[in-house]
């Protein structure tokens, strides 16, 4: 019964969260655009669907895996589970201590970029738009890389504390020269893909482990040190998504070189 | 009707595949790792059902609803002619989305603990109220020059990796000035602005302008929008704590 009554408050959440941005869309549809919409009840069953979807989604999210995320994320930087003591203070440089850490950092950034609903949408959309070309799964696996080695250097940025801008200083340059080299149907695509990741089921999880990690880890402090995480999740898939393309392209080139040589016979 | 349920049932095993590797992360880590046996199994096991009926239903509404509404305005602002017009609802679209975002909202809470610790503002519940909520209106305006920005770009074709670059620059110089304790959330926020309704939207109204003028490609052109949007509320951000 409880269940039923929490659904029904995160349904009414969503609602308060969706009422601007409809109200927006049909405000302008009314009165600007002043034009008769195509299918509109298929559209408002769409909404409906949308609304309805999210209230699953955020209440199952809240109901199981959050707690259990967020509850190992304390747990994996627990004091007693890194080995540190309160009085060593220099453990930091030993990282085989945090390997578990790292590899957690990895594993939850790449398995919550898989399940997160908004780059399901632009892979759909890219797909249809590149007339295939572009696979759903070839980019949601690169966006998903991309985020999981961003979470892993973020913490390790978290973990050996150095400042947060050099890395991503760093970072643009890499995409800038990436740029430059990359076909130029990807790029659009791939800096989307930077900002699309965390969102709903990434970020809480990802700010567990950021708060967890600063506020143990002897010397760090939650309020300066455990932001950042979230920066390198949406800084990394930009660089894996050109990547990948680069790597398509190289592919497609090599292949199509080998058949040359092969008609040239 | 009986088209309708096989379509949700293939979606339906789409969304487990989708949410399989997040179920077993946890459940490695938490017994093989952590050793320890799994809590309230019942509570999860419903909660996990819950997960794959919701993305189930949304990817569904996402294609029946989100994409061809996003679409069909693009379409209809570009026959429209209206610049203004199109400019005005990309505004309100960037701005609206973005203001009543509860992973902003969180954010902006953070950001006035973190300053009223730096003592950039004083401590009291008044004072940080109006600190988080200044950030939020600042994040939530840039969003929406973010998205006007990057509709300009669509109709006049400009390549986007200038704009960004731009961006880019102008985070490394704010970075250089912004006070230190400001600098981690500035750039944080940049990825917490685009929620799971924006994104679809931004995505259908790109592709559709890109689609709808002559000369523009969906593919290199359409998309870009949320890139902006994820680059201004960094520089706003960091503007924000230099001021205040």
């Amino acid at each position: 019964m409880g269940g039923i009554l929490q659904f029904f408050d995160t349904l009414v959440t969503t609602v308060r969260d969706v009422i601007p941005i409809a109200a927006i869309i049909f405000g302008f549809q009314f009165l600007v655009l002043r034009k008769p919409v195509t299918n509109m009840r298929q559209i408002l069953i769409g909404f409906g669907f949308v609304l309805l979807g999210l209230a699953f989604f955020l209440q199952g999210l809240e109901q199981a895996l959050f707690p259990l995320g967020k509850l190992m994320a304390q747990q994996l930087t627990a004091p007693e589970f890194l080995g540190i003591s309160a009085t060593a203070s220099e453990i930091s440089n030993n990282w085989q201590h945090y390997l578990w850490v790292y590899l957690f950092a990895f594993a939850i950034g790449f398995s919550t970029t898989i399940a997160e609903p908004s780059l399901i949408a632009v892979a759909i959309k890219a797909n249809q738009v590149s007339g295939g070309a572009v696979g759903t799964w070839g980019l949601r696996i690169a966006v998903a890389i991309g985020v999981a080695v961003g979470i892993s250097l973020g913490a390790y940025r978290i973990i050996t504390g150095t400042p947060l801008h050099y890395y991503i200083i760093a970072g643009y340059v890499i995409v800038i020269a990436q740029t430059a080299f990359s076909p130029k149907s990807i790029i659009a695509l791939a800096y989307d893909s930077g900002g699309v990741t965390t969102s709903t089921v990434t970020v809480p999880l990802v700010a567990a482990l950021g708060l967890g990690l600063s506020s143990n880890i002897p010397g760090r402090n939650p309020l300066l040190d455990g932001f950042g995480l979230i920066a390198f999740a949406s800084l990394f898939p930009i660089m894996s998504v050109m990547g990948y393309a680069q790597l398509s392209e190289w592919q497609a080139r090599r292949a199509s070189k080998t058949r040359g040589a092969h008609y040239g016979e | 009707m009986g088209k309708l349920i096989r379509h949700l049932w293939e979606s339906m095993l789409d969304s487990i595949r989708d949410l399989a590797p997040i179920v077993g992360v946890i459940a490695f880590f938490q017994l093989a790792v952590l050793q320890q046996p799994i809590p309230n199994l019942f509570g999860l096991l419903t909660g996990t059902l819950m997960v794959v009926i919701g993305l189930t239903l949304f990817v569904h509404g996402l294609k029946v609803g989100l994409f061809p509404i996003g679409e069909s305005m693009a379409h209809d602002f570009a026959h429209k002619g209206s610049l203004f017009w199109l400019i005005a609802f990309a505004f309100s679209l960037g701005f609206g989305t973005t203001v009543a975002e509860p992973a902003l909202i969180a954010v902006a809470n953070e950001a006035a603990t973190v300053a009223a610790n730096g003592g950039m503002i004083t401590d009291t519940p008044d004072e940080k109220e109006s600190y988080a909520q200044g950030l939020r209106l600042t994040v939530a305006i840039s969003v929406g020059l973010a998205i006007v920005v990057g509709v300009i770009r669509i109709i006049k074709g400009w390549p986007v990796q200038y704009l960004i670059m731009g961006g880019y620059i102008g985070v490394v110089i704010m970075t250089a000035f912004a006070p230190k304790e400001i600098i981690g959330i500035a750039y944080d926020s940049g990825g917490v602005t685009t929620s799971t309704i924006t994104v679809p939207l931004v995505t259908a109204l790109g592709v559709g302008l890109a689609t709808s003028i002559r000369g523009r490609n969906p593919i290199t052109d359409g998309f870009g929008l949320i890139a902006f949007a994820s680059l201004t509320p960094m520089i706003f951000v960091m503007g924000y704590g230099m001021v205040l």
